[in-house]
């Protein structure tokens, strides 16, 4: 048995599925705790039930009120439905070049997305409705160029990833140009590149919600036929999957999840590589267990990192970008380290 | 069964089989044998609707198969490629990937179904290991495993590209003694396999190739009597005691 087989056996267990469902539940648990904190966490901190008991009041003079529609909840839930998204669409690319380095930040899915937001920004102020599309858009033309490279020049799996970050590099310079020529649009340049919750509105977030929602229903379509595909390519076609089909299908699922989350929080890049790691950990590989997981756990990933960027330095904050990967990077490294030592155990 | 006409097929334009018109009957096992780079491999390929045709037409029970949806073909061909994926799942769990042709949209699998999975791995001799992880298992435990997938898929042809590489000798005759199992049972067989001996002794029909080409198609005596084997490979074929064996030409 190669080294590799036996790095893959310790690290992916073949879980029995009450298992699987345990840490679903307790992963349920843990988003909805993050979201209550981050509801009560930040510069000034509320209490849950002095929150509830404003609510039920409903005097829009409170301010604690205030704070809670405007600021709080939108931010909730950009954070949650962020963390989601993103690290969906890690899992499904990943699925889809079947290859663990990939990510939507590492191929350029993200800068694309980027990339697309500003220029519709830059060009058409006006329109903030058309940001998720065009973000969406941007995202899939990245993402369908490094699959098309990989498909019709046979790209190695290392190639792949460097032409991914060539494609990645270029489209954030674009970026980068554009907020240089642009500097006083409407997405507030500096945080967006960074990636950020911080006055984010809930009409920014609705309207990426179609996008959100149409690629989390195909995501869940495609879960079990990318499991066939997990048994190579021509044993899926000879059990009767469509391969080509699926992958696209999961690329445009992929799109639609990184574009919508990039639409409203900006460049967040490292959920995407980081939690389909840490999902695998948790229940194996089986796309129908880890694309469920992933979103439950990237959600409650990026809300942490979230609270942890208000509380940090409060009252000023971090962009949750910098917090996530100096808490994301360590933890990553870790679960790396642990996969060697234990090749050679 | 499977009926080839003219058939031309390759990969990315260049041919590598060209005009092979050829007969595999129902209920029996074919052998495909021939030197390396023959085209038997892109044969079997092209019978499991794996490659694009380039020329020529096959025929599954006299229905062309371009002409057969994808889980319709599925349900009748079953094919297994010599090099496969080892992914983190189970035994159960790989065998119930048989069923995929059958699933609805749900992808749900229905008592029926699991019905079926159990019977293959009955049949094949991995219900024991039924919860073991497919990457802790042996070279010859996963063949039985992919084995009982194929069956699982309850196609009429099963169609499997060297089944028995990569296995030590021991482990090849118990692969070999399961797909004949399996023959007797009703299943009809197509196989490329890379041991003349096994392929003369465990095979109704043995084609031999050569160059992209079909260069005859007979029953094991036959194409032994033919002296075509020895011309092909080079070698001298012998049969002493009912056993196979081959010498290099130059020793008499």
């Amino acid at each position: 048995m190669s080294i590799w087989q036996r790095y893959c056996i310790r690290s992916l267990p073949a879980r029995s599925n009450r298992e699987r469902t345990a840490v679903l539940a307790l992963l349920c648990a843990a988003l909805l705790a993050a979201a209550a904190l981050s509801l009560r966490c930040g510069s000034q901190n509320i209490p849950l039930w002095e929150l509830l008991s404003s609510l039920r009041r409903g005097d829009p003079g409170d301010p604690a009120l205030r704070i809670l529609l405007h600021v709080r909840i939108p931010r909730t839930l950009a954070g949650g439905l962020a963390g989601c998204a993103l690290a969906m669409a890690g899992t499904l690319i990943q699925a889809v070049l079947n290859n663990a380095m990939a990510s939507p930040n590492v191929i350029g899915v993200n800068a694309g997305a980027g990339f697309a937001a500003l220029l519709a920004v830059s060009l058409a102020p006006w329109a903030a409705r058309l940001i998720p599309l065009a973000s969406f858009l941007g995202a899939l033309g990245a993402a369908l160029f490094i699959y098309a490279l990989a498909a019709k020049a046979g790209l190695s799996r290392t190639t792949l990833i460097l032409a991914g970050v060539a494609v990645s590099s270029m489209l954030t310079a674009g970026s980068n140009a554009l907020t240089l020529l642009y500097p006083d649009m409407a997405l507030g340049a500096a945080s967006f590149m960074l990636g950020g919750f911080n006055g984010v509105t809930l009409a920014a977030v609705r309207s990426a919600g179609w996008y959100l929602a149409a690629g989390t229903a195909l995501a869940a379509m495609l879960a079990a036929d990318l499991d066939v595909l997990r048994l190579g390519e021509e044993s899926a076609a000879g059990l009767g999957l469509h391969v080509g089909r699926t992958r696209f299908l999961a690329v445009l699922a992929a799109a639609l999840l990184a574009g919508a989350a990039v639409s409203f929080s900006g460049l967040l890049g490292f959920v995407g590589l980081l939690v389909p790691h840490m999902a695998r950990r948790l229940v194996g590989g089986d796309n129908r267990w880890l694309l469920p997981v992933s979103a439950l756990l990237g959600g409650s990933f990026v809300l942490l990192c979230d609270v942890t960027a208000r509380l940090l330095f409060a009252p000023f904050e971090l962009p949750v970008g910098i917090v996530m990967s100096l808490l994301g990077g360590p933890f990553f490294l870790h679960l790396l380290r642990r996969k060697k030592g234990r090749v050679y155990d | 069964m499977i009926e080839f006409c003219h058939v031309t097929a390759g990969y990315g334009g260049e041919p590598v089989i060209r005009d092979v018109s050829l007969r595999i009957p129902r209920g029996e096992i074919t052998a495909l044998i021939g030197p390396n780079g023959c085209g038997k491999t892109t044969l079997l390929r092209a019978a499991g609707r794996q490659l694009p045709l380039y020329g020529g037409e096959i025929l599954l029970a006299g229905q062309p198969v371009s002409t057969c949806g994808r889980r319709e073909f599925a349900r009748t061909v079953s094919f297994m490629p010599q090099v496969r994926a080892v992914p983190a799942i189970t035994v159960r769990g790989l065998v119930s990937h048989g069923r995929f042709p059958y699933l609805g949209l749900a992808r749900q699998l229905r008592s029926g179904d699991r019905a079926a999975v159990e019977q293959a791995m009955e049949d094949t001799g991995v219900s024991s290991m039924a919860d073991r992880d497919l990457r802790e298992l042996s070279g010859g435990e996963r063949q039985r495993v992919y084995l009982a997938m194929a069956l699982a898929q309850e196609t009429e042809v099963i169609l499997l590209d060297e089944p028995t590489t990569y296995l030590d000798l021991g482990r090849q005759f118990e692969v070999l003694d399961l797909i004949q199992a399996l023959n007797a049972r009703g299943k009809t067989i197509v196989m490329v396999l890379h041991d003349l001996a096994q392929a003369l002794e465990y095979s109704h029909r043995t084609v031999l190739m050569e160059r992209g080409n079909v260069v005859l198609c007979a029953n094991p005596q036959a194409l032994y009597e033919s002296g075509k084997i020895d011309e092909v490979f080079g070698v001298r074929a012998c049969r002493t005691e009912g056993a196979w064996y081959f010498a290099p030409r130059s020793k008499g």
